[in-house]
């Protein structure tokens, strides 16, 4: 208990010098809140978007099988849904038809897909938020989509998805399949690529491996192997806007470094008279460790609230292009809120432990004044 | 090489702790070589003030060794996503090359560096700085390890690599490498009848030879430090031979890293820091049983000792009682 008595009486200490010479902190808080904050929205981003990615893939099929024709994506025929279906543990084989559109109109990319839910009427569309944005077209209103052989055909828009699912459905018009064939003239025997469920989690890799031995001319996507795509990406991504504000952190330290140096002379007078009235070295490096405490955790607190909020309540305006990628139809979406000791203690080393470290030395070099040349002064 | 925010603080983090601790030896080396207290000339008041710097910067670099253990342990263990067959950080840690180096590295370095406070705090408490010498020397012992981890640490990070899909057929190709024989499938090996009883025995050698120390028998601090360092690596054994088994009540799962997951409870971090506890100030109290002999420190190293002592028994027991209720309460039962 005595202990933690002696400590308070440090801090008390700590807190009426820092605030006797608040002009002189003040610039340093905000400089250091400043550098918290940006590293603190990419980590927040890159894990709170990781955390997305994986949410949203759940739903996403076990194994998609695409073929390969000299080395580029193409139709893969339907027959082969046959084959596949006789391999021991997949529960489900089906064939999907997707494609790409540019809209001339808009200049954006929309993703068609069809579907073989039944109700899905011919000459009607459902379509995501993005491109009800992008297109100017509501429930009710009839689009004109140009189809392969350069005529335009119009649908009506049925529905929009709701904004919850925006994150996959912003670029997405859905038809019906013959509607699809028609449009970008796909015969009936074939599809873009075909999905699988595997049964047991354990075998997908097995399945994938009968997958490869059987039709050679494909290529089987495992989930995990999106997942671990996107992670990378992601942690990339990140790592590298963290290597490129390097430049800034060692700015602020050489700034942190600067004003540990620079003591007052009244700064000096100070420890000399503390000092003089009996205090040991020892102590007055206690004192500084706290006083460096108090700025590394409050101007550490501070940025992780401005970051907290400028990620997920400002859908981080800042680092959003470099970290989301950019898309003429992008989804608006707002990131779950969530924070780890994790990503707290990456932050801690990124920031608070480079400063402690640079102002090590320079505290003690105060503390070890003598008192006689510091009264001097 | 993966680039992920904590690798890259980790990396920052090996630099700047190897960096204070370079300047804590250059430091350390110049006291052990000019330490005369007899003589008042400048040089040697200079190398008084010295002293504070030093144990000013193993402070921070202990403090920072620790949370440089747990961001290693937690980031090896988010990474395993980004590795086939790879389900926790012990997958992750097989993966590249030097992962389980790293880690007992790192262990090493934290159970040395806490016995060096220890150390330090006991010099500070007499006049006369009688350990001076031996402490400066012990830290030039633990600088190099402190390089080495560093060296590790960036050996590892550097020679993983994510499988992820490639252009021709996606990344299955890649599961077919091999990494070795993990060092965990070893301790699995080990037959658990024979390690429960080690576990057990050396619970009771270890809090017997502390008690009888406590109660002031000198002569069993060596044998204390030894019996106490021999309860830290028995217990990490048994916690992945078998204690874990009954954490995770599945008879096949060994793994140390999952008990410090959410799903129980984070009970793992009680665990390892009543262990680390344990083990610091066990080895702590009988290291520095031979220095009672020395005038100014047989005033306050009776004190310091008894406490250390005290701690090491009740971290230590407490680990074993919280180990044994649950093997008893674990709704998984083994028949051997």
């Amino acid at each position: 208990m005595l202990w933690i008595e002696r400590q308070r009486y440090f801090i008390d200490f700590a807190l009426s010098s820092l605030m006797r010479r608040w002009r002189k902190n003040i610039a340093l808080v905000i400089v250091y809140t400043l550098v918290v904050f940006i590293l603190a929205s990419i980590v927040f981003f890159t894990q709170a978007i990781k955390r997305e990615a994986c949410t949203v893939l759940e739903g996403s099929p076990d194994i998609i099988v695409q073929r390969l024709v000299a080395g580029r994506q193409d139709l893969i025929p339907a027959r082969y849904a046959d084959e596949l279906r006789k391999i021991t543990g997949v529960s489900e084989v089906r064939g999907r038809l997707w494609a790409y559109y540019f809209d001339p109109a808009s200049s954006a990319n929309y993703t068609v897909i069809s579907t073989e839910r039944p109700g899905r009427d011919e000459g009607c569309v459902l379509m995501g938020q993005g491109v009800a944005r992008s297109m100017h077209a509501g429930k009710g209103d009839l689009i004109a989509i140009r189809g392969h052989d350069g005529s335009y055909q119009s649908f009506e828009v049925k529905d929009t998805f709701s904004s919850g699912s925006e994150l996959v459905s912003a670029d997405l018009i859905e038809m019906s399949g013959k509607d699809f064939r028609g449009l970008f003239g796909i015969q009936e025997a074939y599809f873009t690529d075909i999905t699988m469920k595997v049964r047991n989690a354990q075998e997908r890799t097995v399945v994938s491996r009968k997958v490869l031995n059987i039709l050679p001319d494909t290529r089987p996507i495992l989930r995990d192997e999106i997942l671990r795509t996107y992670e990378t990406a992601f942690a990339w991504r990140s790592g590298i806007l963290l290597i490129i504000f390097t430049g800034s952190i060692l700015a602020f330290l050489i700034f942190a470094w600067d004003k540990a140096t620079s003591l007052s002379i009244e700064e000096k007078r100070e420890i000399g008279i503390l000092k003089a009235i009996g205090w040991d070295t020892g102590e007055v490096i206690v004192l500084k460790s706290w006083e460096g405490l108090i700025i590394s955790l409050s101007s550490f607190l501070a940025g992780i609230i401005f970051a907290y909020i400028h990620v997920f309540f400002a859908s981080s305006t800042i680092f959003e292009p470099v970290l989301k990628g950019w898309a003429v139809v992008y989804p608006r979406f707002r990131l779950v809120p969530s924070i780890d000791p994790y990503q707290i203690t990456t932050l801690l080393f990124l920031t608070v432990l480079p400063y402690t470290i640079a102002t090590i030395i320079p505290s003690w070099i105060a503390s070890a004044i003598e008192p006689d040349s510091a009264m001097r002064l | 090489m993966i680039i992920d925010p904590a690798v890259i603080a980790l990396f920052t983090g090996s630099f700047l702790v190897s960096l204070i601790i370079l300047i804590a030896s250059w430091l350390g080396l110049q006291i052990v070589m000019f330490w005369n207290l007899q003589c008042g000339s400048e040089k040697q008041l200079e190398l008084e003030k010295w002293t504070y710097l030093v144990s000013t910067l193993m402070a921070y670099a202990f403090g920072f060794e620790i949370l440089s253990l747990f961001l290693f342990v937690y980031t090896t263990d988010s990474l395993h996503n980004l590795f086939i067959g790879a389900m926790c950080a012990a997958g992750t840690l097989n993966t590249g090359t030097f992962g389980y180096h790293t880690l007992g590295i790192k262990i090493l370095i934290l159970i040395l560096a806490g016995v060096w406070l220890v150390m330090n705090h006991v010099d500070g408490q007499a006049g006369d700085y009688p350990l001076i010498r031996k402490k400066y020397i012990f830290l030039l012992v633990i600088a190099p390890l402190v390089l080495l981890e560093g060296f590790l640490q960036s050996a590892y990070f550097l020679s993983l690599k994510a499988d992820v899909i490639t252009s021709c057929c996606g990344s299955l190709f890649s599961s077919s490498q091999t990494y070795g024989e993990s060092p965990l499938s070893l301790m699995i090996g080990f037959p658990a009848g024979y390690l429960q009883a080690a576990f057990y025995g050396s619970a009771f050698l270890s809090s017997g030879l502390g008690f009888f120390y406590y109660r002031g028998f000198n002569k069993l601090g060596w044998f204390f430090t030894i019996s106490s360092t021999g309860f830290f690596l028995i217990s990490v054994f048994s916690l992945i031979s078998f204690v874990s088994l009954y954490f995770y009540e599945l008879p096949t799962h060994h793994c140390p890293f999952c008990i410090l997951q959410r799903e129980y409870y984070f009970i793992g971090y009680l665990l390892y820091g009543m262990l680390f506890g344990g083990v610091i100030s066990g080895a702590g109290a009988g290291i520095l049983s031979p220095f009672r002999k020395i005038g100014s420190l047989q005033g306050p190293l009776p004190i310091v000792q008894r406490r250390l002592t005290m701690t090491s028994l009740f971290l230590n027991f407490f680990f074993v009682a919280i180990v044994t209720w649950q093997m008893w309460h674990s709704n998984l039962v083994i028949d051997r």
